[in-house]
């Protein structure tokens, strides 16, 4: 076995006020049925007729500090993959703002987007998807490459995808090759090889390991803590693996139904979570060392979120709930170090 | 140099690998249709060389030859073994000449379609929004009308706006344009259903976020990889636009007699139909009918052998 | 080799290939367990080590081409791979029962959850469909799900995830199986679920009496779930003993990889510990152990190469509790305690 080496927690500019990224009240509806001719159905209870629309997003604020691996955990339709989107222009919002190293950059246009291309870039869930099937490693990595250097030399080209290639352990003889004749945890360092080719400096990772193996997610997580280190990378990495938050996060936003409700350094949140539900969280994720899944449980599932939601998010599966979260949502407050809590009960210390 | 050989060896190995050739070698009606196809192809590009005599040039011709029968029957000559035409031409020859001119046409009308069709299909489901319903309103207006009523309407307009003298020169490029613009539709919606699909797959956005343009991302990513449907159409819409093409020629509006295509040989013989010499529309309607099928067939075993989830047989 | 007469499933040396245009994937490999009535068994592994292959050929719902080779499975002293397709399906569903990972494929989306209950109960019991209907209500109400009698009404879609998944299970255990066998079954599933549901899953085959064989990559789910643990390798069992040795104590380099690379295992931000490179596919299996090539093993302390692992394939041999097959565990063993785990 290697010897572990530490990785020393990059310098994170806490002093600094200006974060990388920050993010205000942003909001993405999308139509549900986007295929109908009239986007209103009438609803019988209230007897209007409503727009029918999911709220993925609602109202987020998040600053990712430079040297952050900032971790957004929640379950599936949380709106963590909208969020992400959203930050990288896939998506257009709603409503709200994102800025970048100070810059606006929500409805930019793609020649307004293109200086941020070079700083911004992203890693995908799956790795079959991701890469264009027709083409060659070589011609995947080469192509990003020559389109942000257009005034790069051919050789300068080739040894940069060398480079890119030997940076993460894919063998330069296999360049030829196209993307079905490789592994998933091959794959998915072709795509963080392509992520890397532009030289960002702020890295959107959408569930980068669920789709892999045990054994290739640590060859995965170890290649992208590395090139953390070698390329001075901010990551905001979304997952709802607790285990791999735990291991990689520098910061932690726990989101559910479109909401943040919990913002916190990762050591601080895995040992005093506060938000009831980041601690039912915590309770299920199962552990190797004991045998019985969480004590703490919560009723009920995630619902859609049709509406704009009255109250707290998770009024309806909290065991704290009272009358106040029915009726108004919570402002986050900010505890020690930066440590943000969006719940009533937590604000008035009954938790 | 080395490396250059080894590298086509392998591609060469890896083509005798590949699903394609283990499909070919197990189907024994794919390996008739295409034994079949290659002959036939052969013998029609082979014509000037092969055939015995040339239908265009009038000196080889003789009016007492005409109407002479094919050679397994009584009072054929040895000079014409599937006989002759009204004309005195020698009949398979005239087959041979007016494939050539069949499938020309074809191959162009296919052309046309193709690059017209994957060009709007391509456009419309990449940019979505009033383009597309713009388009694909325009393709379903068009195919609500057959194709045949549309390459007819045309087909009549250009031959009283030009005259029948410039049809008779320009038949083919103008049957070539008749037969495109009336059949891009179908291109257009198969190529734009496969965009809808390839859209909103991860390596789409992954080209976004590179900074590619909208452009690049259309042609070098999505396009290549709706070429497999492009393919499988391309197959069924040769055989479509023979029969377009016969059709036409059938109904007067396609290849005049001097220059015959199979379809209107298939017409010039129809009125001896019933004067006992069958033979100038059967052999020729034969011959028309097996390529069509052949062609038809292969392009049906393409289909399932490039998408090989497919069910077998009819769905 | 263990003769058992109380094992309520026996497989012994199974052997299950696909037949492929050139050679063959060999998904199951001389394959050996058994199953006590009331047992809960973890079949852990990554992607591609054959333990669904294994799954379905159990119930003989292997795909073709692939078929069972050699090797005998036997329910309650009957051997299964010689039955016919019509005996067989007398006793699937009735006897032995399968729920699948993802619960929204496996119930049928035009039919209502009552009526697919209700038809299920009919094709096995003689019953009225008044009395299918108070026992599927019974059934549903034992996987809690509330409001039965309205859930029967409705269609899977109208159900979450979750709920469709303990309908799932509410289906496997209509007809009182013996075996469950469980594909994954909370890998689709979010976390708070995925505890409700191993929660169920532990209660209702300590109720029944049910034996359950969960198929999963998550070793957290089968250290929650199981009471004892094959661990697979490209179609072989390479370990097999308690859950909590194996998870406490792994002996084959393979599972104390598997083990080590999880990062809970680590202290935050440092280096996992990482299997290199990749799992073989099963058509192209390494000689002898096919783990040697990832093993560090594979080298003896003095340098040299351990020519047993290239060659030979390892026997199991006992070691505490457990059954390990590796080469490298036989000769500490051989050695004796005193430098056993000097590593």
């Amino acid at each position: 076995m290697t010897q572990p080496e530490t990785l020393q927690t990059l310098g994170r500019a806490a002093d600094t006020p200006e974060p990388l990224v920050s993010v205000r009240r942003l909001r993405k509806r999308f139509a549900l049925h986007p295929e109908r001719l009239l986007p209103w159905r009438f609803d019988r209870r209230q007897r209007g007729w409503r727009r029918e629309r999911i709220h993925a997003v609602n109202g987020v604020d998040l600053d990712i500090q430079r040297g952050d691996a900032l971790c957004v955990v929640g379950e599936s339709g949380c709106g963590k993959s909208t969020l992400a989107r959203l930050i990288m222009g896939l998506v257009t919002p709603s409503d709200g703002e994102v800025h970048y190293d100070g810059w606006r950059i929500d409805h930019l246009n793609a020649r307004q987007w293109q200086p941020f291309r070079r700083r911004m870039q992203m890693i995908f869930q799956n790795p079959y998807a991701s890469l264009n099937p027709r083409l060659t490693v070589r011609q995947a990595l080469e192509e990003p490459v020559r389109i942000h250097h257009p005034d790069w030399s051919r050789d300068r080209v080739e040894a940069k995808v060398e480079a890119l290639m030997d940076d993460v352990g894919i063998d330069n003889g296999w360049g030829d090759r196209f993307a079905h004749e490789f592994s998933g945890g091959q794959r998915q360092r072709i795509a963080i090889a392509r992520a890397l080719s532009v030289d960002p400096e702020f890295v959107v990772a959408d569930e980068p390991v669920s789709a892999l193996d045990v054994s290739v997610q640590a060859q995965v997580l170890n290649l992208m803590m590395d090139a953390q280190a070698s390329h001075r990378l901010t990551y905001l990495f979304i997952t709802h693996d607790l285990a791999v938050v735990e291991h990689f996060a520098t910061r932690v936003a726990v989101m559910y139904l479109g909401t943040i409700c919990e913002l916190a350094d990762a050591d601080t949140l895995f040992a005093r979570p506060r938000h009831p539900y980041t601690r039912a969280l915590l309770a299920a994720s199962p552990r190797l060392d004991d045998a019985f899944p969480g004590q703490l449980r919560l009723s009920g599932e995630l619902s859609m979120p049709l509406q704009a939601p009255s109250g707290c998010v998770f009024r309806d599966r909290c065991p704290h709930a009272n009358r106040r979260c029915r009726e108004a949502a919570p402002t986050p407050i900010t505890l020690d170090r930066g440590h943000q809590v969006a719940c009533h009960a937590v604000e008035e210390g009954r938790i | 140099m080395k490396q250059n050989r080894l590298g086509t060896e392998t591609r060469w190995r890896r083509f005798g690998d590949s699903y394609f050739v283990y499909r070919l070698r197990r189907d024994r009606l794919a390996q008739l249709c295409l034994a079949l196809f290659v002959l036939m192809m052969a013998s029609i590009l082979a014509a000037p060389w092969i055939a015995p005599s040339n239908p265009y040039d009038l000196a080889q011709i003789d009016l007492l030859d005409s109407e002479l029968p094919p050679f397994w029957l009584a009072g054929s000559e040895p000079g014409f073994p599937l006989g002759t035409d009204a004309q005195g031409r020698d009949l398979l020859s005239t087959i041979l000449y007016g494939a050539r001119v069949s499938i020309a046409i074809g191959l162009g009308a296919v052309m046309l379609q193709a690059i017209l069709g994957t060009a709007l299909g391509l456009l419309a489901g990449y940019r979505g929004g009033v383009i597309d319903t713009l388009l694909m309103r325009l393709a379903d207006i068009q195919l609500s009308f057959s194709t045949l009523m549309m390459a007819i309407i045309i087909g009549a307009v250009v031959k009283t706006a030009f005259g029948g003298a410039f049809y008779g020169d320009y038949g083919v490029v103008i049957l070539i344009l008749v037969i495109g613009l009336s059949e891009w539709p179908q291109y257009a919606r198969t190529v734009r259903a496969k965009v809808l699909v390839e859209k909103h797959k991860d390596y789409v956005d992954a080209a976004r976020v590179l900074g590619y343009s909208g452009r690049r991302i259309m042609l070098r990513h999505i396009l290549p990889n709706t070429l497999t449907p492009i393919l499988v159409i391309s197959t069924v819409q040769i055989a479509n636009a023979i029969m377009a093409e016969a059709a036409l020629s059938f109904l007067g509006l396609g290849m005049p007699e001097t220059q015959p295509s199979l379809g209107s040989l298939i017409k010039s013989g129809f009125d001896y139909l019933q004067s006992g010499s069958w033979w100038i529309t059967l052999l020729p309607g034969l011959f028309l009918v097996v390529f069509v099928l052949v062609v038809n067939l292969l392009g049906d075993w393409l289909r399932d052998t490039l998408n090989p989830r497919l069910p077998e047989g009819p769905l | 080799m263990r003769a058992n007469p109380m094992a309520l499933l026996e497989v012994e040396h199974l052997d299950v290939r696909f037949p492929l245009r050139r050679g063959e994937i060999r998904a199951v490999r001389d394959l050996s367990f058994s199953l006590q009535r009331g047992e809960r068994l973890g079949i852990v592994g990554e992607s591609g080590a054959g333990k669904s292959v294994l799954a379905f050929s159990l119930l003989k719902l292997l795909s073709r081409p692939g078929r069972i080779v050699a090797g005998t499975v036997r329910f309650e002293g009957r051997e299964l791979t010689s039955l016919s397709e019509r005996q067989f399906r007398r006793l699937r569903g009735n006897r032995l029962a399968m729920i699948f990972q993802d619960p929204l494929t496996t119930l049928n989306p035009v039919l209502t959850i009552g009526q697919q209950m209700i038809e299920s109960l009919k094709a096995h019991r003689r019953l009225s469909t008044r009395r299918a209907r108070i026992v599927a209500i019974d059934k549903l109400r034992q996987v809690q799900v509330s409001s039965p009698e309205r859930r029967l009404e409705q269609y899977p879609h109208q159900l979450s995830g979750g709920l469709c998944q303990r309908v799932v299970i509410a289906i496997a255990l209509l007809l009182e199986p013996d075996i469950i066998i469980a594909d994954e079954p909370t890998t689709a599933l979010d976390v708070t679920i995925q505890a409700e549901i191993i929660t169920l899953l532990k209660r209702l085959c300590d109720e029944h009496d049910v034996g359950l064989i969960v198929i999963s990559h998550d070793l957290g789910v089968i250290g929650q779930l199981t009471q004892r643990t094959l661990v697979m390798y490209a179609g072989r069992i390479v370990e097999q003993g308690p859950t909590r040795e194996i998870i406490n104590d792994a002996q084959h380099p393979y599972t104390q990889g598997l083990i080590n690379a999880l990062p809970q295992m680590t202290l935050p931000r440092q280096r996992l510990h990482q299997i290199p490179g990749s799992m073989p596919t099963l058509s192209e299996v390494p000689s002898g152990c096919a783990f040697h090539p990832r093993c560090a093993y594979r080298i003896t302390p003095e340098g040299l190469p351990r020519r047993d692992c290239i060659e030979n394939v390892p026997e199991p041999v006992r070691s505490g509790e457990c059954q390990v097959a590796c080469h490298w565990v036989a000769e500490l063993i051989a050695r004796g305690p005193a430098e056993e785990r000097a590593t």
